[in-house]
């Protein structure tokens, strides 16, 4: 197809210089080829692998990395429907086959002389507005039939996407409880002048003006350290699910030697039901880029870098508006709020669909222009990150509260929560409620109340904290969310009497087999041999055998996976299973043993061909 | 010269360089630690997680861990071997791997392993993925029905030979080796036939054609002695630099 782009050189070398032939851009330079084209050419690859000086094989295993990039046509309308469980109890099926039969389309297909292909994702973030799809990259949600019917027809018309009804793309931000963090009302710049401010306080005169501020605190125990020592004292702790204290990381990444530090927001919201940082990022830009801000004065950066998930593109144009006007009111570049020395900038990478980004390590890989793959450990990013640099990583909303201490202070924000869990925590409530959207409360709020509060009625069981979280049922809903309880990076999924949870189990399942990076033997092999289980049992074929093969399965993966993704593609299953095992139970098979292989039906290809239906063409159907 | 410091590996006490890894010093030792993407002479990188052991009761890739004085390292246990066994079977089940027909039968690894750690079956149901082999170069071919993604020969292209002859693409069980050429053959790359990529294949990915069999059946290297009997050929060496 290399007469599609007569002029793909040009293109090419347009998008590299625009990223300055910078190699660890590659994902990005990809990205918009892909945005160009509408898929990433063969010959684009070669020309990417030229204007950036990598090999072929390096751009090419990029490529392939990156469930987004397409290699091969995917249609000038490439239409991804999110594929979450919350996406399946709000209907997703039928509308994807509606769809389907209004595009003359078949799942996964190019169709239509290359206009459109119809496919699925794993969760794009759009849970308490669901089904939702991505088309070309852009997020549709709250789908009902007559909106898939308007996308169909659009598609067919061939209108181009810049000129669909803008009111199609709309995306509501449900905040339904707001507590100090979604509640904050602070100017662009208060929590950087809050920590410059907190940083002088003690300074002699004289070495204010004699040196700069990052000589100065060399020799004391206050400017940026006083911001750091707050952060510290506030106890926060990582709001992206491992709950590891943020004053901590900052220290070590501080005291970590290199030629320079870099300070990485990690937006790569992929657990399946969590949306808050969408929310954050949409509405609250600016006390992201304030958090990120005041963590580069505390650590000593001059450089961050916020990777955004690929799934909420939709947000860029916007965040570079924000970064622009931050940086129109010394917000963001050099000599930060008239501060000598304190230089700072952040750019934003867009990711490319991979959850497995979301590990800090594999994260930095992909900034780095590479597979996203998660490093060995140690040595940790605090050390050794971004370009081998000194680096912290830390969550949306972990920055968001970092910029709220830097003004209030440690023990204000520790006053909230509980003792091993200070502050607050935004949870991203979907599923069988009446009013799914955002909750921000203090840490130590039981199940129970939550659900209360957003009118969940007949609740079976809550999954908290995603696929790799936990599985409670209504015995346990007096627990409390809290790192002490149930720690979770936010979501907060709810299943009424009516869902099957082994159906839960299996959807969670395939996302984790879907999203392996297939670095470690456990977790690429076994995650495929763990759908190869709950799909047998699924089509009615499944025994003890298959329980028992997926408990040796689970073992392997907490020995010797190679990172999170391994140790929790299990979860789900295991809590399921102890909780709900009858929903396992009425699928099984009593035997032993039953083959997944139906001899029968793998005749139906030749009773067709010779015309016969009789009962001697058939085996006995199996017991 | 002061003694060197030293780490117990199934209640035996074994000494080790500072910097070096657990498997570095087990195998210089004598001691053997099931391995299949660790090679003497590379950066270790951890991905096949066969030699996975307990270090004071953790269990973690010994192949990336650092040695330290004193900690414990259980091994050779009975729970490891299964899990061992377990990892083996994952790879034999996840590709195409046919010992009576394949020329590497009894210098390959993967077999070795299987052999030795007592593997009778595969275990899991076959995947049989689709892998066209790639026949394009004269003097090379590539059976990527073989591959075990132990990157080897990607190490060994771009940290020996100097030219990324081979790649990973894909992710998950999609993952695959790939070659530096857009028409995806082994033909249009500059790979040599005395390339380090070429002889460190622990499979039997990477041949050289018109050669088989040169070595007949019964005389090669793990019928002579089994994988585990031969630590030492495994213990760490200079990488050789080959750069042309």
């Amino acid at each position: 197809m290399a007469d599609d782009f007569p002029d793909l050189e040009a293109r090419v070398r347009r998008i590299a210089s625009g990223w300055g032939h910078d190699p660890a851009r590659l994902v990005q330079v990809l990205r918009e080829v892909q945005e160009d084209c509408g898929y990433v050419p063969p010959r684009a690859l070669t020309l990417v692998a030229r204007f950036l000086r990598l090999p072929f094989s390096r751009v090419s295993g990029v490529a392939s990395f990156y469930s987004f990039l397409h290699t091969e046509p995917r249609g000038d309308y490439r239409i991804l429907f999110s594929d979450n469980i919350t996406d399946r109890m709000q209907g997703n099926e039928a509308l994807i086959e509606a769809m389907c039969r209004q595009l003359w389309a078949e799942p996964g297909k190019v169709a239509g002389d290359r206009l459109v292909s119809v496919g699925r994702t794993s969760c794009i973030g759009m849970c308490d507005q669901g089904p939702a799809l991505l088309v070309n990259g852009r997020t549709i949600p709250a789908l009902t039939e007559e909106r898939v019917r308007q996308v169909s027809d659009l598609v067919l018309a061939r209108v181009p996407l810049g000129e669909w009804p803008a009111e199609v793309f709309v995306v509501r931000d449900n905040v339904r409880r707001a507590d100090l963090l979604l509640g904050q009302s602070l100017n662009p710049g208060d929590a950087i002048r809050a920590a410059l401010q907190r940083g002088t306080r003690g300074w002699s005169e004289h070495a204010a003006n004699e040196r700069s501020w990052r000589e100065a605190y060399v020799g004391t125990a206050r400017g940026p350290v006083a911001t750091l020592e707050e952060i510290k004292r506030s106890n926060l702790r990582g709001r992206g699910g491992a709950g590891f204290t943020t004053g901590t990381k900052w220290e070590a990444c501080r005291h970590a030697t290199g030629l320079t530090r870099y300070v990485v927001c990690n937006a790569d919201e992929g657990e399946p039901g969590t949306f808050k940082d969408r929310v954050l990022l949409a509405s609250h830009a600016d006390l992201v880029c304030e958090g990120m801000t005041v963590a580069a004065y505390a650590v000593g950066a001059s450089q961050g870098l916020l990777y955004l998930r690929g799934e909420y593109r939709y947000l860029l144009e916007h965040l570079q508006q924000v970064l622009e006007r931050r940086r129109a009111a010394n917000l963001l570049g050099a000599g930060i709020c008239g501060q000598p020395g304190f230089d700072f900038d952040i750019q934003i990478h867009v990711g490319a669909g991979s959850y497995v980004c979301g590990e800090e390590s594999a994260l930095i890989e992909s900034l780095e222009g590479k597979r996203g793959v998660p490093r060995n450990r140690p040595p940790y990013p605090v050390t050794n990150g971004y370009l081998q640099q000194p680096t912290i990583v830390n969550n949306v909303e972990t920055l968001c509260a970092a910029a709220l201490i830097a003004v209030h202070g440690g023990d204000w924000y520790r006053s909230l929560g509980t003792l091993k869990s200070s502050g607050t925590k935004i949870l991203s409530v979907s599923g069988d409620v009446a009013r799914p959207g955002l909750y921000e409360y203090p840490f130590g709020v039981p199940v129970r109340q939550v659900l209360e509060d957003c009118g969940a009625l007949g609740t079976q069981a809550v999954q908290i904290s995603g696929p790799s979280g936990i599985c409670i049922d209504p015995t346990e809903f007096e627990r409390r969310i809290a790192f002490e309880d149930l720690p979770t990076a936010g979501a907060f999924t709810v299943f009424d009497a009516s869902r099957d949870m082994f159906e839960v189990a299996r959807n969670y399942t395939h996302f984790f087999a879907h999203e392996s990076c297939g670095f470690c033997t456990p977790c690429r092999v076994g995650t495929s041999m763990l759908v190869g289980a709950m799909d047998k049992i699924h089509d009615g074929n499944g025994s003890q055998h298959e329980l028992s093969e997926m408990a040796r399965l689970n073992r392997v993966l907490l020995m010797s996976a190679h990172c999170g993704l391994g140790h929790t593609a299990c979860n789900p299953i295991l809590d399921t299973l102890k909780r709900f095992r009858p929903a396992y139970e009425r699928k099984l098979r009593s035997l032993d043993f039953t083959p997944a292989f139906d001899l029968d039906g793998a005749l139906a290809r030749a009773r067709q061909m010779t015309g016969r239906d009789d009962a001697a063409a058939h085996l006995g159907s199996p017991p | 010269m002061n003694e060197l410091p030293t780490f117990l590996l199934d209640g035996e006490e074994v000494p080790f360089q500072p910097g070096q890894t657990v498997m570095q010093a087990a195998l210089s030792a004598g001691r053997y630690i099931p391995h299949l993407c660790y090679h003497p002479e590379f950066t270790p990188h951890g991905s096949c997680k066969v030699c996975t052991a307990k270090v004071n009761g953790r269990t973690v890739a010994t192949c990336t861990t650092p040695a330290e004085a004193a900690i414990e390292v259980e091994s050779n246990t009975e729970e490891l071997n299964e899990l061992r066994r377990t990892l083996v079977q994952m790879l034999f089940a996840e590709g195409n791997h046919f010992c009576p027909s394949c020329e590497k039968s009894g210098n390959c690894g993967l077999q070795a392993l299987g052999y030795d750690l007592g593997v009778m079956t595969a275990g899991f149901r076959h995947l049989f993925p689709d892998r066209p082999v790639d026949a394009s170069h004269p003097e090379l071919w590539l059976d990527f029905n073989r591959c075990i993604l132990c990157e080897l020969c990607v190490r060994a292209s771009r940290d020996v030979d100097g030219k990324h002859v081979f790649a990973l693409g894909g992710r998950g069980l999609e993952k695959h080796l790939i070659v530096n050429a857009e028409s995806g053959k082994l033909a249009d790359t500059n790979v040599a036939v005395s390339d380090k990529a070429v002889e460190v294949c622990p499979v039997g990915v990477i041949l050289r054609k018109r050669a088989g069999f040169a070595v007949p059946i019964g005389r090669r290297r793990y019928d002579l002695s089994p994988i585990s009997a031969q630590a030492r050929e495994d213990a760490p060496r200079p990488m050789e630099q080959r750069h042309d």
